[in-house]
């Protein structure tokens, strides 16, 4: 029996079954195992019921992206199969017990609970689950009782010992049933960790010297939050749950007012009651750090599932003309860099910078190498007590005081205001300040993160992205390898990078891709160069793209 | 030892009617920063927006002045970040009961270290006379034409609920007697809500000088402050308004020290790093 190159399985199930618990363990199994994986989930907005899935790649080659393709469908509960049956191919092999999978032709059956059962206890049956994948792909059996005791530990040493041993009962049943799913080991990926979204940018934040997060919890970016919380004593950050985001904003913006480097996490509709605070950090040049983890609205929409279509909103949120920036990760490793600049970039400016994700990009993991540490740059004065906050200067940026640090009075308002932050209606001030303002612009420009470009430099087509579509394109048009297609993605969206103009100009013709129903940033590109944007590949069904879902439409548009 | 003076601004161009019960307001925080000898580099003040809101502009110390009905939460953040900074949240009646009544209840459950100073003139003056949270049934107003037909919000009566550390009212026509609760809701450790009566001159003809004489009454020095249902009863009162310190409790834990970052470190996260 030929080993393979990649396992793709879907394990299906209710919500509160345990599919989170098999994921975490049988991921870690697999990095153990020496293999390469990629797992993304798709949940319902639901504590118990319903049906949710997990999608694990294991390769013995880098997977960072979503593909439909299933080999392996792990059954939990009786609504699994239809849900997933668009994904099944003939050689789709579905696990499960009989009562679930009887009527497929390409069915094997497994009894968990009553194997549990039989090793002393039903609640074993996750672990009888965990053991049986690992067999069937033939992992590494060592593995596989180290990590169940990893997930274990702190249970009573009873407890531990009947799960790791029910674990190896089910590896050895998973090798018995000779399925033609094993893998082939070739890539060392020691080294590497395991990372998904949330963790990245939490990662990130700490990196970036975040030492303050005040927010209110929000699918899908909560986790983030919550990692945030156990970074917090070894890093010394300030936690807070706010009574609702238009506190939290505030608190952050205060927060860096005072000295501290504060973070907003939060999705849409909550980020919808922070807008006045944006605008408050415009008119006050106080830096804030926003993440925002897009699903799909308008309103409550679809609360547990992705989509990018807040990109108009992080543009234009806020009254009145001031500056922003706006970082949108194609990858984890970005979420993680682009996070610490973040904070960076916000404390130069004076300004409200975003980092913007969905729920894909922060549901996903795979083994990334090592993160780099970046400097915390600070850029607070000591004030003498002529300070004046709104100094005006050339490049519109006013050394910025705080207060406690040196003998000036550090005096911020969100009404107009002069050099000194008093109130003032003069028409001249007025005139000096928005220009002051809007001034920082040009170094911030000058400090964009280029766009990546993939592909031959004779391209005719280019293909557009942003966000975390970025993988899934890249898989895709390495897939159709068409020797006239190019890629061109963003992770800065805002401002528009100058130098993507050429890019474009180059281009026959340009497609963009976008989880939305518009084509936010194609417009957005529209405004910034005139140039046609009307050819689209659009998606807002609230589920993330696939592999094979870019691949046949872009097919479909060249026509090839 | 500063004076009262010491923290004008100098040529400060004054928004408040002639007359304004800001005046004495103003005046009371001043003597009480003084008198507690507490140097301008060390005091913040946050307010939101309205006429009370100005205040800040017109004291010489460091400035929040944000959104309306937020300043405390930023109130909370700074303390927060620098707990060595004498953070004061002053704002109206509108913007602190009623813009920002979700964080005045939170505000309040947190018990940060700040002194919360309510301008309550009954009335919205910045936006000409229309009813405010704190405004009485009946009282017709700009917008009210035919009366206000909602009950008024008790502040007082809400904070001894939440059982806030500090609660007091005055009234800013008494000058000694403001600057002494001023003073002592800066000492005191926790949250201290301070609710000044005040005349709007300009917009509310039934509160006046003369009435909140009328209407109100200095609790004896026998009041036991920390009797909590005593507070209550008084808080309820219908006839007229007590002024003085209502209701303590002194043996609240003070939100910041809880911080993770101070466990083991009083150093203000805000200063953690920079050079002394």
């Amino acid at each position: 029996m030929q080993p393979l190159e990649e396992v793709s399985v879907l394990i299906s199930g209710a919500a509160g079954q345990g599919i989170q618990t098999v994921e975490q363990v049988l991921t870690a199994i697999v990095k153990d195992s020496d293999l390469y994986v990629f797992a993304t989930k798709e949940y319902m907005s639901r504590v118990r019921g319903g049906n949710n899935s997990t999608t694990l790649r294991i390769s013995c080659k880098p997977v960072y992206a979503n593909i439909d393709r299933v080999d392996l469908l792990l059954v939990l509960n009786e609504n699994a199969i239809e849900r997933h049956r668009w994904r099944m191919t003939p050689s789709t092999i579905v696990l499960g017990e009989e009562k679930f999978v009887r009527d497929e032709p390409n069915h094997v059956v497994v009894e968990f609970s009553k194997l549990a059962e039989s090793f002393g206890n039903k609640i074993y049956a996750n672990s009888v689950a965990i053991g049986v994948l690992a067999g069937i792909m033939n992992l590494d059996v060592e593995a596989v009782s180290k990590n169940i005791e990893r997930y274990f530990s702190g249970k009573s040493k009873q407890l531990v010992d009947a799960n790791v041993s029910s674990a190896l009962k089910g590896y050895e049943i998973g090798r018995s049933l000779g399925l033609k799913l094993e893998l082939r080991k070739c890539e060392e990926v020691k080294g590497k960790r395991l990372l998904n979204g949330s963790l990245a940018v939490a990662l990130g934040a700490v990196a970036g010297g975040c030492n303050f997060v005040s927010s209110y919890p929000m699918s899908p970016s909560t986790a983030v939050f919550t990692e945030l919380a156990k970074l917090a004593r070894e890093h010394g950050i300030i936690v807070e749950q706010a009574e609702d985001e238009i506190a939290a904003a505030n608190m952050a913006i205060a927060a860096w007012y005072a000295g501290a480097r504060g973070l907003v996490t939060t999705s849409g509709g909550g980020f919808a009651l922070m807008c006045e605070a944006i605008s408050l950090a415009g008119m006050i040049e106080t830096p804030i750090v926003v993440h925002l983890g897009q699903r799909p609205g308008p309103a409550t929409g679809l609360p547990t599932r992705t989509e990018q279509a807040d990109l108009n909103l992080v543009l234009y949120a806020g009254h009145g003309e001031f500056p922003r920036v706006v970082y949108a990760p194609g990858s984890i490793e970005e979420a993680y860099e682009l996070t610490a600049r973040a904070f960076n970039v916000a404390d130069k400016f004076q300004i409200p910078v975003f980092v913007l994700t969905d729920q894909y990009l922060l549901d996903s993991y795979y083994l990334v190498g090592e993160l780099k540490s970046f400097p915390v740059e600070r850029y607070i004065v000591k004030t003498d007590s002529n300070y004046r906050r709104y100094e005006v200067t050339e490049d519109g940026i006013s050394p910025r005081g705080i207060p406690g640090y040196g003998e000036g009075l550090v005096r911020v308002d969100s009404d107009e205001h002069d050099e000194f932050g008093h109130i003032t209606e003069s028409a001249l001030v007025r005139r000096t300040m928005v220009e002051k303002r809007l001034r920082k612009m040009k170094k911030i420009i000058e400090e964009s993160v280029p766009p990546k470009f993939s592909g031959p430099d004779d391209y005719e087509t280019l293909i557009v992205s942003w966000g975390s579509t970025y993988l899934i394109v890249e898989e895709a048009l390495r897939l159709l390898n068409e020797p006239r297609i190019a890629h061109l993605h963003f992770s800065q969206v805002y401002p528009v990078p100058p130098v993507a103009r050429t890019y474009f100009e180059r281009a026959r013709r340009t497609i963009f891709i976008e989880q939305n129903a518009t084509g936010q940033f194609a417009n957005l590109i529209k405004q910034t160069f005139c140039i046609d944007t009307s050819e689209k590949i659009l998606k807002y069904d609230g589920f993330p793209y696939s592999v094979e879902q870019i691949v046949k439409a872009v097919r479909e548009k060249l026509g090839v | 030892m500063f004076r009262p003076e010491d923290y004008d601004i100098p040529n400060a161009d004054i928004a408040w009617c002639p007359g304004c019960g800001n005046f004495g307001i103003i005046r009371a925080l001043k003597t009480a920063l003084a008198q507690l000898n507490i140097p301008p580099q060390k005091v913040v003040i946050v307010s939101g927006i309205g006429q009370a809101a100005k205040m800040p502009q017109y004291v010489k110390a460091h400035m929040f002045n944000g959104l309306h009905g937020r300043s405390l939460p930023a109130a909370v953040a700074i303390k927060m970040v620098n707990p060595e900074l004498v953070v004061i949240a002053e704002s109206g009646d509108g913007c602190t009961y009623g813009e920002g009544g979700n964080h005045f209840i939170h505000t309040i459950r947190r018990n940060p270290d700040i002194t919360n100073i309510v301008h309550n003139n009954q009335i919205y003056g910045l936006t000409k006379g229309q009813a405010s949270p704190t405004t009485p049934r009946g009282q017709v107003t700009t917008l009210q034409i035919d009366g206000v037909y909602v009950d008024p919000f008790n502040p007082i009566a809400v904070a001894v609920a939440l059982d806030a550390s500090f609660v007091a009212r005055t009234f800013s026509g008494y000058l000694d007697l403001t600057v002494e609760i001023f003073k002592q809701a800066i000492q005191h450790r926790g949250y201290a809500l301070v609710d000044v009566f005040q005349p709007c001159v300009s917009f509310n003809k039934v509160n006046t000088y003369e009435w909140y004489r009328q209407n109100t009454y200095i609790l004896p020095d026998s009041y036991d402050p920390t009797d909590r249902e005593l507070a209550f009863r008084v808080a309820s009162e219908t006839g007229k308004f007590a002024l003085g310190i209502i209701y303590k409790n002194p043996n609240k834990p003070i939100f910041e020290e809880q911080l993770i970052p101070y466990r083991n470190d009083k150093t203000p996260v805000a200063l953690r790093g920079l050079e002394a």
